[in-house]
C-alpha cells in the first residue's frame, strides 16, 4: 500500500508540474475513469437487485444470456438455448470460457450461482424475482443445462440476464451461501469471467478493475478502469471538465448545451428504456384529490382521460425541460423493443378537442384536481408535473401539483393517496410484459400482477392477452399479444398517459465513443477510443 | 474532576436515547425503507419476505427495543442497503472526514490568528480594514458556491488559460498511506493537492470567524494592566504579542475551534458533495435519502459523543490555558 501511495506521488507529483497535463501519453490512453452517478450498495452480484450494483457487476462478471443495447438477448456464456418442452429449458454453455483464477467454466457452476441465490441473506432487493419460474436444473454434461420451470416461462432467458455468473471454487465458504457479502465487497470469492478483474474497491471513493486478457470476448481496450462515484451533478460535469474523469453517466439536462459547445467534450446518447407516465385513479368514488364534482369521479370516463392526454404539449417538454434528452411516448416501451408497434401513435397535443371531450363528458367547466409527483426520482420531475399542471389548466382542469421526497411519494402513492400521479417505468427486461404486468394489469399482489398499477386501471380483455402472452414460448406470437393488450391499455382505454422516454446521455472527452444502452448502464467495454 | 468527567458522560448517554428514539419515530413516519430499496418488479410475497429479513413487520416499539439490545451489546444495527455494521461503514470514512476537518482548521488558524492579532495591533491600517473587509466575505459566501468557483477557477479555467498552470484535481481523495490500518490522504503529494480545495473551502467560514475573534480579544487585552505593565518592564514588542497577548487570545479561540471543529466534522455534508469528498457527510445524506436508518441512528450517536468529547476537551483547556478556572466549582 506505501508502494502504492509512493507511486501515485509521484505521478502527482508529474502533473503537478503540467507534465501528465499537457497530452495524452500511451499508459493514460489504456486508463479508463469513469464518473458513476451512484455507488453500488454491494459487490455481491446477489444482494440488491439493484441498477448501479448490475452495472459494476457486468464489469466483472456476465451472465449466460446478455442483452444488447437494445436489451435483446444475446450469448453470453451460453451459445444457444431452447425449449425441449413447455416447462424445460436446454442451454448449451460457452466452450473454454475460464475464470479470472484460470479454472473452467461449467454447468457446476451455474447451478450453484443460481442456488446461492435464496440463501443471500438481509437482501434489501432479493434476485429471488429472477428465479421464480425454476424448479430444478439438470445437468446434462458440464457445458449442457436443462432447466426444469414451474409451469411454461418464456422469459427465462431475460431472467438469466439478470444473474452473475458465479465461480463455485471460488465461493467456498462456512456460511450456508459460501462467501458471504460481505466478503465478496472486500474482494474475497468475487471471482468472475468478465472483462475485468476486482482489483479494489473504496467505499465512497472508487472500485478499480484491471483487464482480463483471457477475455472470451475479446481482449478489452482498457488495461485499467476505474469507477468513482460522483453523485452530485455540478461535481461530475466538473470531473469531466477538469480532466479528473474521462467520462460521465447522466450529465445534467441544464449543462447540456455547455457541454455539446465544448469542442474538448463528446455526447452520447440513446434513448432509454424509462417512460415517464400519469397515472389515474380509475377505482371508484369518490376520488380523493378531486373536490369538486359532487363525489363522481371523472377519471372513470375514458373521454375525460384522453382529454387529459391530448392537453399535453409533449413536444413542449420535450424540448424546453428535457433539454431534448427525451422523445414523445405512446407505449411504454420504445420500438422496437418487443412487444411495441411501428405504427404506435404519440397522442397529439389537441387543447380544443381536449376542451370538447370535457364537455362531452358532462365537464364544460373542468374540475380541481391534485397530481402527485416525486421530486428528484426521475430527469426533472417537478418540473415536468408543474408544466403539465399547467397544460390541464389551460382546459379547465385546475391543477395543483402535490411534490413530495421519494420515499414520502412512493409511501402515498402505495397507499392511493393521488388522484393522478407522475411516475416512471423502466422495463428491465426491455419487453412489454414487464411494463404491462406492472403498471396495467388488474392488480393481484400475491400473483404480482398490477404491483405498481396505483391507478387501478382494469380491463378483462387486456389481462387474458397478457396472460396469454406470459405461457406463450414462441417468441414473434407472444409480441403480437403483447402489442395487442398495449393497443387496449393505451390507445383504447387511455389507461394510464405516457408522456416520454428518458434519453440516456454520456459525456466524455474527445476521442471516446460509447455506445449508449437503452437499460442506462455504464460499461467499460462499451467506450471505445475513436478510430 | 473525575466525577465531572462522568457526570458529563452521562448526559451524553441521556441525549443520545432521546436522540435515537426522535430519529426511529421520525423515519417510520417518513416511509418504508422496503418500497425504497426493492426492485419494483418484486411481488408482495417477496416484499414481505424482505420486512421479515431485516424485522421490519414488527411494530415500531419492538424495533427499537431490538435495536436497544443490540447496542447495549455494542452492534448498532446492519445497514439496510449494504448489509454490513453500519458501525464498521461510519468508521471507513471517518478519516476522510476527519482529515478535511483537520486541514480546514489548521488553515484557518494558520491564516486567521496573525491576521486577526495584526488587525487588532493595529486597528486604523489599510491593510487591518481589508482584513476585515475580507472577513465579511469569508462569513457571507455560501459554502457550495465557494467550492463550485474554486473548481471552475483552479481545475477547469486557469489550466486551460495559462498552459503549464498546475491542475488541482475537482474531486474525490488522492492517494492514502496506511498507517495502523487507518488510510491517511495528507502524507502524500497526491492527497495534499486533493485536498487543498475542499479544506480552503471549509477554512474560509472558520478563517473569518477567528479573525475577528483574534481582533476582539486582542483589542480587549492590549490596554490590561498586565500588558501595560509588561511594556513598562521594558519587554520587546514580540514578547509581549506573542506571549502574554496571544495566551489570553488563545481562551475564546480554542473554545471556537473546537466546537467549530466538531461542525465541520458532522456537517461537512456540502463541501463533501460538492468535491466528492469520500467521507460520512456523503452517506449520511445518502442513508437519509434511502431510510436506512441503521446508519442514520448510529452516524447521530457518534457524533454526539463526539460532540460531548470535544466540548470536554475545549473545557479541559480552558484549565491548561486559564489557571483560574477549576473545573470543579463549573460541575456544580
Amino acid at each position: 500500500m506505501v508502494k502504492l501511495g509512493r507511486r501515485a506521488a509521484f505521478a502527482g507529483a508529474l502533473a503537478f508540474t503540467g507534465v501528465a497535463a499537457s497530452g495524452p501519453s500511451k499508459a493514460q490512453s489504456q486508463e479508463l475513469k469513469i464518473g458513476i452517478k451512484t455507488e453500488p450498495s454491494s459487490l455481491d452480484p446477489q444482494f440488491h437487485t439493484l441498477n448501479p450494483n448490475i452495472q459494476v457487476a457486468q464489469h466483472f462478471f456476465d451472465a449466460l444470456v446478455l442483452q444488447d443495447e437494445n436489451l435483446k438477448t444475446k450469448p453470453g456464456l451460453a451459445l444457444s438455448w431452447k425449449t425441449l418442452d413447455d416447462t424445460t429449458w436446454e442451454f448449451k454453455l460457452r466452450p473454454d470460457v475460464k475464470f479470472h483464477d484460470g479454472s473452467d467454466f461449467t454447468a457446476e457452476d451455474v447451478v450453484f450461482t443460481y442456488e446461492r441465490i435464496p440463501k443471500v441473506p438481509n437482501s434489501p432487493g432479493p434476485y429471488t424475482i429472477y428465479t421464480r419460474a425454476m424448479k430444478s436444473f439438470e445437468i446434462v454434461d458440464p457445458l449442457t443445462l436443462r432447466i426444469h420451470t414451474n409451469g411454461p416461462a418464456p422469459l427465462l432467458p431475460l431472467d438469466l440476464a439478470a444473474l452473475s455468473i458465479l465461480s463455485k471454487k471460488a465461493m467456498q465458504g462456512p456460511a450456508p451461501e459460501g462467501k458471504t457479502s460481505a466478503e465478496l465487497n472486500a474482494g474475497n470469492g468475487l471471482v468472475g469471467t468478465g472483462p475485468f478483474k476486482f482489483v479494489e474497491w473504496q467505499r465512497g471513493s472508487r472500485i478499480v478493475g484491471e483487464r482480463n486478457d483471457n477475455y472470451w470476448g475479446g481482449k478489452p481496450v482498457w488495461s485499467k478502469v476505474i469507477l468513482r462515484p460522483l453523485s452530485n451533478n455540478t461535481a461530475r460535469v466538473a470531473a469531466l471538465l477538469s480532466g479528473d474523469v474521462d467520462m460521465i453517466e447522466d450529465p445534467p439536462t441544464t449543462d447540456l448545451a455547455k457541454l455539446k459547445n465544448d469542442p474538448k467534450i463528446h455526447l452520447d446518447r440513446a434513448v432509454s428504456n424509462r417512460v415517464i407516465y400519469i397515472h389515474l385513479d380509475q377505482h371508484g368514488e369518490p376520488s380523493v384529490g378531486i373536490p369538486d364534482t359532487n363525489g363522481k369521479n371523472p377519471l372513470l370516463d375514458k373521454r375525460v382521460r384522453e382529454a387529459l392526454s391530448i392537453a399535453i404539449d409533449r413536444k413542449g417538454i420535450d424540448d424546453k425541460i428535457m433539454e431534448g434528452v427525451a422523445v414523445p411516448a405512446g407505449d411504454l416501451l420504445p420500438y422496437p423493443m418487443g412487444g411495441t408497434r411501428k405504427d404506435t401513435a404519440v397522442d397529439a397535443y389537441d387543447p380544443a378537442k381536449a376542451k370538447k371531450l370535457l364537455a362531452d363528458a358532462g365537464y364544460p367547466n373542468g374540475f380541481h384536481i391534485t397530481l402527485g409527483a416525486p421530486n428528484g426520482r426521475y430527469i426533472n420531475d417537478l418540473k415536468i408535473a408543474q408544466a403539465v399542471a399547467s397544460m390541464w389548466s389551460r382546459i379547465g382542469v385546475k391543477t395543483e401539483v402535490d411534490a413530495a421526497a421519494p420515499p414520502v411519494f412512493f409511501k402515498n402513492r402505495d397507499s392511493f393517496k393521488y388522484s393522478a400521479y407522475l411516475a416512471g417505468w423502466g422495463a428491465s427486461t426491455g419487453e412489454l410484459s414487464n411494463a404491462l404486468k406492472a403498471l396495467l394489469a388488474t392488480p393481484d399482489r400475491p400473483k404480482g400482477m398490477g404491483t405498481t398499477n396505483s391507478g387501478r386501471y382494469s380491463n378483462k380483455e387486456m389481462d387474458a392477452k397478457l396472460e396469454q402472452a406470459l405461457v406463450t414460448n414462441d417468441d414473434a406470437e407472444r409480441e403480437g399479444l403483447l402489442a395487442e393488450a398495449s393497443k387496449i391499455a393505451i390507445q383504447q382505454d387511455h389507461g394510464l398517459i405516457p408522456i416520454h422516454f428518458e434519453l440516456s446521455v454520456w459525456a466524455m472527452k474527445k476521442g471516446l465513443t460509447y455506445q449508449g444502452r437503452a437499460d442506462q448502464n455504464t460499461l467499460a467495454i462499451g467506450v471505445k477510443p475513436a478510430a | 474532576m473525575i466525577v465531572y468527567i462522568v457526570r458529563r458522560l452521562m448526559q451524553a448517554a441521556l441525549v443520545m436515547v432521546v436522540m435515537s428514539i426522535l430519529v426511529f419515530v421520525g423515519i417510520y413516519l417518513i416511509g418504508d425503507p422496503v418500497l425504497m430499496m426493492i426492485s419494483p418488479d418484486a411481488s408482495e410475497l417477496e416484499r414481505e419476505a424482505v420486512r421479515k429479513a431485516l424485522h421490519l413487520d414488527l411494530p415500531m416499539w419492538q424495533q427499537y427495543l431490538l435495536f436497544v439490545n443490540d447496542a447495549l451489546h455494542g452492534n448498532f444495527g446492519k445497514s439496510f442497503l449494504a448489509g454490513q455494521p453500519a458501525m464498521g461503514l461510519i468508521f471507513e470514512r471517518f478519516p476522510a472526514t476527519l482529515e478535511l476537518a483537520f486541514m480546514s482548521l489548521v488553515i484557518s488558524l494558520a491564516l486567521g490568528l496573525p491576521m486577526g492579532v495584526y488587525a487588532g495591533l493595529r486597528p486604523h491600517a489599510p491593510g487591518s480594514k481589508a482584513i476585515m473587509t475580507g472577513s465579511i466575505l469569508g462569513f457571507s459566501l455560501p459554502n457550495f458556491w465557494v467550492g463550485l468557483m474554486l473548481i471552475m477557477v483552479f481545475a477547469v479555467m486557469l489550466p486551460d488559460l495559462i498552459p503549464g498552470w498546475p491542475r488541482l484535481p475537482a474531486s474525490g481523495r488522492g492517494a492514502t498511506v496506511d498507517v495502523l490500518g487507518v488510510k491517511l490522504s495528507f502524507l502524500t503529494l497526491d492527497g495534499l493537492r486533493h485536498l487543498l480545495l475542499p479544506a480552503i473551502t471549509l477554512s474560509l467560514y472558520k478563517g473569518a470567524l477567528i479573525v475577528r475573534l483574534a481582533r476582539a480579544t486582542a483589542r480587549e487585552v492590549l490596554p490590561m494592566d498586565y500588558v501595560k505593565f509588561a511594556r513598562a518592564k521594558g519587554l520587546s514588542e514580540r514578547r509581549i504579542v506573542g506571549v502574554h497577548v496571544l495566551k489570553n487570545i488563545m481562551i475564546p479561540i480554542a473554545t471556537v475551534s473546537g466546537l467549530e471543529f466538531g461542525q465541520t466534522v458532522a456537517f461537512a455534508v456540502v463541501t463533501e458533495t460538492v468535491f466528492s469528498w469520500p467521507g460520512v457527510g456523503k452517506l449520511l445524506i445518502d442513508s437519509i435519502l434511502l431510510l436506512d436508518r441503521p446508519v442514520v441512528v448510529a452516524y447521530l450517536v457518534i457524533i454526539v459523543f463526539f460532540f460531548v468529547v470535544l466540548n470536554l476537551v475545549v473545557d479541559l483547556l480552558y484549565s491548561v490555558l486559564d489557571p483560574r478556572v477549576r473545573l470543579e466549582s463549573r460541575a456544580t
